[in-house]
């Protein structure tokens, strides 16, 4: 499965895409492009949409609006939904849904099966995916006899021996325990480098996500919030939502007077900030990593401008970080900071704390 | 995919070109459309056909309420509709005092052989009642039955102490089969209520037994209640104990007053007139039973996690040890003794001797050509009903389950519908839409099988419609993803994951049908007699002995059925409430 197959991995756009049961808009105006081959996750928290945007993509729901193009035929859309079985996608499954009644061997030839592929190369295949999925031993076992983990790896034989034009998963590791959704996660990824099937990854987990996609699209009562790069996402979140929900934050709020930024009972000059998305003037928020912060005893000199006087107010200690929460002279402001192991500070000590404009991500206010 | 009708899109007809190929019909909703025009077909058809019979006069066909007034105009018919109903209550108020003690003794209670009382209460609810009744003719006779006799012989009295001819003992002949239904429903509340609740009562300071009548019975009521009111409903319905029983006993049951309607000369449009009431006292009642179950108010509220202890009774446990054992000895291990020396005497009535001792009534049975083809078309033709009803219950869950056609709720009522019509109604029902052209069913094995079928496809619909909720939608989604259609996903996974349950399903119907009387008896043709007819047929003719021989021989093959269904489907499969 090198080159020639790649062609065959689909473009898929979803253009204005809504959903509404009941007057309850599930998914409310979504649009994406997702290039062949790519690697997209759709994160949000339980009933943001990512599962009914899906189960659009795969057919088992009709849209109330917009379209769903694959290599620009219209393939969902409110006058029509091509069935699931004629997309030639496959998709996993939360529960897994694997059939009980049949073999390892026989879930993952279904499909090929279904594509009347003689029994040689069906054979052929199976085989060379299971081992890719490193099942090749248990080839012959029935699925009650599989562990859940194993069960997982099924799953994606199944759905990956029949070359999707698109994969699709369906919060997937959300079954597994703690240790297993960590490792699946990685193979996960791995599968998608070995076989490069355009990906469409729905998780409320954002380490899956992280780990797993080449970007994500983070969604919040069925509407897209922000699409980017994992990085991205991260440095730069855009709203509120995604910088509350991908990571810890603190959220600074100011406003824009002149050559300053005034916050609660402190400043820092406009110019060290990037210009990049910080508007003239009026009330701008901040999204500031607690590791983005750091503490000091003293200020030192150069750095006075980008600094300002903190009192501690709790802290504790989680063995990788110390979590302080600090205060800004005068100001109610609680800030959260991660600070090494070795950095120990007391409560009620008066700190230095210092910022790092090129870290503070202004968003949408 | 060329050939595949594409329906127009509506006020988007610039689009048609684009969205054409999505609005494909797809081919499956065929099924789905012939499934539901089959269930019109046998459940609304004979319905339909009852009620316009029951409105129109015997010879011109015009309407008429004059069905009506000669139903009900007369006193003697008026007292059968009395009895009945008078009937249904006492045998339902028997079937409550011998089901609820025994209940809470092998639910709640150290009783000892629960399994053996659960075993003897299995075999009363496998015996045909008027199977049982028959029994109890030997049993209870007037003079000659074994019980009058030994009363007699011991006491030197000159008459015995019990008469099968009288209302009260029709009664409890009846509840001794009917009492199963009450037990199951008991047992199934009491299973689930939580030790817990009798425990915060002990705490407080209330003994075993004020616990029992103040806390555990209360909360299992609507339980009680319920499976009340089915036995109400089957006995309002019954056919073949009366027959039996309540005919030569000169006791005017609704039941039998319907039959005679269709001796010579036959008037089934006022049979029809008759019976429609019958519909809405089940009707009425069924609605009465939802009503109560579903408030589900009681027994829901203790929740998961709630462990369940035995009370401990003491001596008392063998007190109701031997109340269970009386009453199983009265439902199965008397008549069923009674039976046996029938089935193997040359004439039943004489005493136990070994010149009385024969096998030729088995003999006879499965010698003789005509009583061999019964037993065979019994068996075959239940065994046909039951892939019948489960197919069609299987169909009509799967859609209204999946939402596949408007008016799902409709395909659920027609399939429940069966449940609210006695077995006698809907084989007049039957008779008047099919036996006659156009359809001309009359005297085929087809017109049995489809009343069968319709007669217990609430059964199957329940079962199938449980199952199927049990099954993940994602093992259906996951083949049509790969590329399979619905068919194939119930060809392929559905209907192997299903299979125990399906196979239960099948035996939950084809058990029933085996002794299925009331509807058989309006549908059955000279070619077609089924056992249970013939049973009728024998008792008519006081030909107890082979009788006997052929109610044990159904007796040993349903039990060898529901074996099976333990070994392939598990234990309980039967006295489980659905």
């Amino acid at each position: 499965m090198s080159e020639q197959e790649t062609g065959k991995h689909s473009r898929l756009s979803l253009s204005g895409l809504s959903c509404t049961y009941n007057s309850v808009k599930a998914v409310d105006q979504l649009s994406m492009d997702i290039a062949p081959g790519e690697f997209i996750s759709l994160l949000g928290p339980s009933g943001c949409g990512k599962t009914t945007t899906l189960r659009m993509i795969a057919g088992f729901i009709r849209p109330t609006g917009g379209t769903i193009t694959m290599d620009g035929e219209v393939i969902s859309s409110p006058a029509g939904s091509l069935p699931p079985e004629k997309r030639q996608m496959s998709m996993i499954f939360q529960s897994y849904a694997i059939w009980p009644n049949m073999t390892v061997a026989e879930n993952v030839a279904f499909g090929l099966k279904l594509r009347h592929i003689d029994r040689a190369t069906t054979r052929a295949k199976v085989e060379k995916m299971l081992d890719t999925v490193k099942l090749g031993a248990l080839a012959d076992r029935y699925p009650a006899e599989l562990s859940g983990g194993q069960q997982q790896r099924v799953a994606l034989a199944r759905a990956m021996v029949i070359e999707p034009r698109v994969l699709l998963l369906d919060e997937p590791l959300s079954n597994l325990d703690a240790n297993l959704r960590e490792e699946m996660r990685f193979e996960i990824r791995r599968l998608h480098d070995v076989f490069h099937f355009t990906t469409v990854y729905v998780t409320h987990d954002q380490g899956e996500a992280m780990v797993t996609s080449d970007r994500i699209a983070v969604m919040n009562l069925g509407r897209l919030e922000q699409i980017d790069a994992p990085h991205a996402l991260y440095t730069r979140p855009r709203t509120r939502f995604v910088a509350g929900f991908i990571g810890r934050t603190n959220l600074l709020e100011g406003r824009i007077a002149g050559e300053r930024i005034a916050f609660d009972h402190f400043d820092l000059p406009r110019g060290v900030f990037p210009q990049e998305g910080l508007a003239a003037s009026g009330a701008v928020v901040f999204s500031v990593r607690p590791h983005c912060i750091s503490l000091h005893r003293d200020a030192s000199a150069s750095d006075q401008h980008i600094g300002v006087e903190a009192r501690l107010v709790e802290r504790a200690y989680l063995g990788e970080y110390w979590d302080y929460v600090v205060s800004p002279a005068g100001s109610d402001v609680r800030l959260k900071v991660a600070a090494a192991p070795s950095q120990v500070f007391e409560i009620g000590d008066t700190l230095w704390l210092k910022f790092d404009p090129q870290q503070m991500a202004p968003i949408e206010a | 995919m060329s050939v595949e009708q594409v329906r127009p899109v509506q006020g988007a007809a610039l689009h048609r070109g684009r969205f054409g190929r999505l609005r494909r019909f797809e081919p499956a909703s065929l099924i789905w459309i012939l499934a539901a025009a089959a269930l019109l077909f046998l459940v609304a058809t004979p319905l339909v056909r009852l009620l316009i019979s029951s409105l129109q006069a015997t010879d011109s066909g015009a309407f008429t309420i004059g069905n009506y007034i000669s139903a009900y105009g007369h006193v003697r018919n008026l007292e059968a509709l009395g009895n009945s109903l008078l009937y249904a209550l006492e045998v339902t108020l028997m079937s409550a005092l011998m089901a609820v003690p025994i209940a809470w003794g092998v639910s709640r209670t150290d009783m000892p052989a629960k399994s053996l009382i659960r075993a003897l209460i299995l075999g009363a609810f496998i015996t045909p009642p008027y199977l049982g009744a028959i029994g109890w003719i030997l049993l209870a006779g007037p003079n000659a039955g074994w019980l009058n006799r030994a009363f007699m012989a011991i006491t030197g009295s000159q008459h015995g102490f019990i008469d099968i001819y009288s209302f009260t003992v029709l009664s409890l002949v009846t509840a001794l089969y009917a009492f199963p239904y009450i037990f199951v429903f008991t047992s199934d509340a009491l299973d689930r209520v939580s030790s817990e609740m009798e425990e915060a009562a002990n705490i407080l300071g209330a003994g075993s037994f004020y616990t029992v009548f103040h806390i555990t019975l209360p909360l299992v009521t609507p339980a009680i209640l319920g499976g009340a009111i089915v036995v109400f409903l089957d006995t309002v319905a019954l056919f073949g104990t009366p027959a039996i029983i309540a005919l030569p006993a000169r006791i005017r049951i609704m039941t039998l007053q319907i039959w005679q309607y269709f001796e010579f000369p036959v008037r089934a449009e006022v049979a029809a007139a008759y019976a429609i009431p019958l519909i809405a006292i089940t009707l009425a009642l069924f609605w009465i039973q939802r009503a109560i179950l579903g408030r589900r108010s009681y027994v829901a509220l203790t929740g998961k996690g709630g462990s369940r202890t035995l009370t401990p009774l003491g001596r008392w446990r063998w007190a109701i040890l031997g109340y269970s054992l009386f009453v199983v000895s009265l439902a199965v291990i008397l008549p069923y003794a009674a039976l046996a020396k029938a089935a193997f005497s040359k004439a039943w009535g004489l005493g136990f001797t070994l010149a009385n001792l024969t096998f030729t009534n088995f003999y006879t049975l499965l010698s003789e050509e005509g009583a061999r083809r019964t037993i065979v078309h019994s068996f075959t033709y239940s065994a046909a009903a039951g892939c019948v009803a489960v197919a069609l219950a299987l169909l009509a869950a799967y859609v209204v389950n999946r939402k596949l056609m408007p008016g799902g709720n409709l395909l659920t009522l027609l399939c429940m519908a069966p449940l609210v019509i006695p077995g006698i109604v809907l084989g007049i029902g039957f008779y008047a839409a099919f036996a006659a052209p156009p359809v001309a069913l009359y005297g085929t094995a087809a017109i049995l099988v489809l009343g069968y079928s319709t007669r217990f496809l609430p059964i199957a619909y329940v079962n199938c419609a449980a199952s199927l909720r049990s099954l993940n939608p994602e093992m259906e989604e996951a083949v049509r993803i790969l590329g399979g259609t619905r068919l194939r996903a119930i060809a392929r996974v559905i209907v192997p994951m299903l299979k125990k349950s399906l196979l239960g399903t099948w035996l939950l119907v084809f058990i029933p049908a085996t002794r299925e009387l009331s509807t058989a008896i309006f549908l059955v043709g000279a070619q077609t007699r089924v056992i249970s007819v013939m049973m009728l047929d024998l008792s008519e003719n006081g030909s107890f002995e082979i009788l006997a021989a052929l109610g044990f021989f159904l007796l040993g093959a349903t039990i060898l059925i529901v074996l099976i269904g333990y070994k392939v489907i598990g234990r309980d499969f039967m006295l489980r409430r659905s």
